[in-house]
């Protein structure tokens, strides 16, 4: 079974979510989902072209702001040029930065990346703009057409899904294309990729600019689940956290993205969890850490890597008859 | 703005830089040696602070007390806590991808936090500073300065001193120094360097955990304060050029200042100043103020 078989199983048995869960499932799988779409928007960066970006959380960020922002406050807008205007926004404000922040590298471009992202940050929690650290609440969602109401959660799910869906077809397209192939020389070896004649320059801006954009989207969407947004979106904390989720998953896979938002949201539902810890759910972040460390400890490629993992085990385990011989 | 709180603003610029710079030299050293991203940094730092206030009656009642006394103590636990975390948690992990160090730290912030809000609680707590040390001195004719801000400055220019000296004078120093430059260069020569790291990550631990200690009276003690200091670290850290110990010193210097008179003469924009500075310093020179060594 390949993987576009895999996914369509996968995005089969999310669609029917609705079908049989409860509203509670329902908001917490199409949560998972927006944070897949994010997260693969940062391993655009990471595991794809090598480029660790620390502050992430800012186009998710800025993709919420925008689609509550833009909305009219006499009126609903509608999906169709919502969506693109959110991603516009974050796709902007990402070419800015990465024009200034791909002149420096390695953990320079850690920080500096941190460094814009905080600054809007701070737009967002100390100018009018933002509406303050209360946030804002969005005054309509927008209208999808077709009769679909967003505001109905298994809509909304399946509005998700499709998106998920696109992103992750886009960027399985885009790592096999030319383009992609580039991401993956720049990784490798920067220097033997100039040296065989490439511009890296204009490829890491372009990565940066698509990642940003596919990272707005991931906000809009959240923006219109939430109905409600605040400056701590654009906190280096979940610049951090998303961050953890895609090494946890797996550098520079689809699949690890998926993986690593879907384990991130089980396991702190888990250790969060009073029927199984009674009292002490409420240091959750003790099991969470230790779990989060035991991963480190025994996947060093991540989630994604574990059946790879079982293959090596497995072949280096000796036969019966190799050992007799 | 007059003199003499422009002066007063100068004295505890110098002494939050001064402050950060003990914090910041460990970070860089981790960093720039080890190349280990120790998000869990901060983390030693509220251990520090908290040290300060849950030693202080233990201490007192098997020497007698007194503040320094928990110091030495506190001092002494941090550097046998970052050996043995790094015996326990990293040693495995430096063949591996760098980002994997980065989820380790993580997990410890968390693991750190937790256990701190089950042994000590999460309420927020004072640390009386020494009697000795808790007058104040008159500046003009209305304004005092705490004696305990200024012995807190002294202690800082102290460890700088002889950081100073080890970096530049010792066996060991000039082992730092070369490994931060060129790890592998200083492994093939022969040097340990496992050894090396172990030293290196427990020193600058118990900085970071002395820089806690020795804040604890002024700063108090309350959940979540190794967090704010994590990232401004970061920040002097990369400002002053990876592995660089005098990069940090000026680093932390101007970051004190900017942030300082930032809160005062700018305060609607104080949070976003020393981020405007880094990315401008990062933009001159993408190294960092001061190249390692």
């Amino acid at each position: 079974m390949g993987a576009v078989g895999l996914a369509g199983i996968v995005g089969l048995a999310l669609a029917l979510v609705p079908a049989f869960a409860g509203s509670f499932a329902v908001d917490f799988v199409t949560r998972i989902m927006i944070t897949a779409i994010f997260a693969a928007s940062l391993d655009l960066l990471v595991g794809a072209t090598g480029l660790v970006c620390f502050g992430q959380a800012a186009f998710f960020g800025i993709g919420a702001y925008a689609a509550v922002l833009l909305t009219p406050s006499d009126g609903t807008a509608a999906v169709l040029w919502m969506l693109p205007a959110c991603m516009a926004c974050a796709a902007g404000y990402a070419l800015a930065i990465g024009a200034l922040a791909l002149r420096t590298r390695g953990a320079y471009f850690i920080m500096i990346t941190l460094a814009f992202a905080q600054m809007a940050y701070y737009i967002a929690h100390d100018t009018a703009l933002g509406g303050g650290t209360d946030g804002i609440y969005l005054p309509a969602r927008p209208t999808l057409g077709f009769g679909l109401d967003l505001g109905r959660a298994a809509i909304l799910h399946g509005f998700v899904l499709v998106n998920l869906a696109v992103v992750f077809g886009f960027l399985a397209l885009l790592l096999r294309s030319r383009f992609g192939r580039a991401l993956a020389g720049i990784r490798e070896n920067e220097q033997r990729m100039r040296a065989a004649g490439f511009s890296t320059y204009p490829y890491k801006l372009a990565a940066f600019a698509v990642s940003g954009a596919i990272a707005g989207l991931a906000g809009f969407l959240f923006a219109i689940k939430d109905g409600f947004v605040n400056p701590e979106l654009l906190a280096w904390h979940e610049s951090g956290a998303i961050l953890v989720i895609v090494i946890l998953g797996g550098l520079g896979t689809l699949r690890g993205a998926l993986m690593g938002a879907v384990a991130f949201a089980l396991l702190r539902e888990f250790f969060q969890s009073e029927t199984v810890f009674g009292t002490f759910a409420r240091h959750w972040n003790l099991g969470f850490g230790l779990a989060i460390i035991a991963c480190v400890a025994l996947l060093p490629r991540g989630l994604a890597g574990v059946p790879a993992q079982w293959r090596v085990r497995a072949a280096a385990r000796p036969t019966r008859r190799g050992a007799v011989r | 703005m007059d003199l003499v709180t422009f002066l007063i603003q100068c004295l505890n610029s110098l002494q939050y830089g001064l402050l950060l710079f003990l914090v910041a030299s460990g970070l860089t050293l981790i960093f720039g040696i080890m190349g280990v991203i120790n998000l869990a940094h901060g983390s030693f730092y509220m251990i520090g602070a908290y040290m300060a206030f849950a030693l202080a009656p233990i201490v007192g009642a098997a020497v007698g007390g007194g503040f320094f006394a928990t110091l030495l103590v506190g001092f002494v636990l941090a550097v046998v806590l970052g050996y043995a975390i790094e015996w326990c948690f990293f040693s495995f992990l430096y063949g591996r991808e760098h980002l994997q160090q980065v989820l380790m730290t993580y997990g410890l912030i968390l693991v750190f936090e937790e256990l701190r809000s089950l042994l000590v609680g999460d309420e927020v707590h004072g640390v009386a500073p020494p009697p000795l040390l808790s007058g104040s001195l008159p500046l003009g004719h209305v304004m005092t300065y705490p004696v305990y801000r200024l012995f807190m400055s002294g202690v800082c220019l102290a460890i700088a001193a002889g950081l100073y000296f080890v970096f530049t004078r010792t066996r060991l120093g000039m082992m730092i120094r070369a490994g931060s430059v060129n790890p592998e260069m200083v492994q093939s020569l022969g040097i340990d360097i496992k050894f090396l790291f172990r030293i290196v990550f427990a020193a600058g631990t118990a900085l970071a955990a002395l820089a806690g200690m020795v804040a604890a009276p002024v700063s108090s003690v309350y959940p979540g304060m190794g967090n704010s200091v994590l990232i401004l670290c970061f920040v002097i850290v990369v400002v002053g050029g990876i592995g660089s110990v005098r990069g940090a010193l000026l680093a932390a210097l101007l970051i004190g200042a900017v942030d300082t008179f930032g809160k005062v003469l700018l305060p609607q924009a104080a949070g976003v100043l020393v981020y405007v500075l880094m990315a401008l310093i990062l933009l001159w020179k993408p190294q960092g103020l001061l190249r390692a060594g």
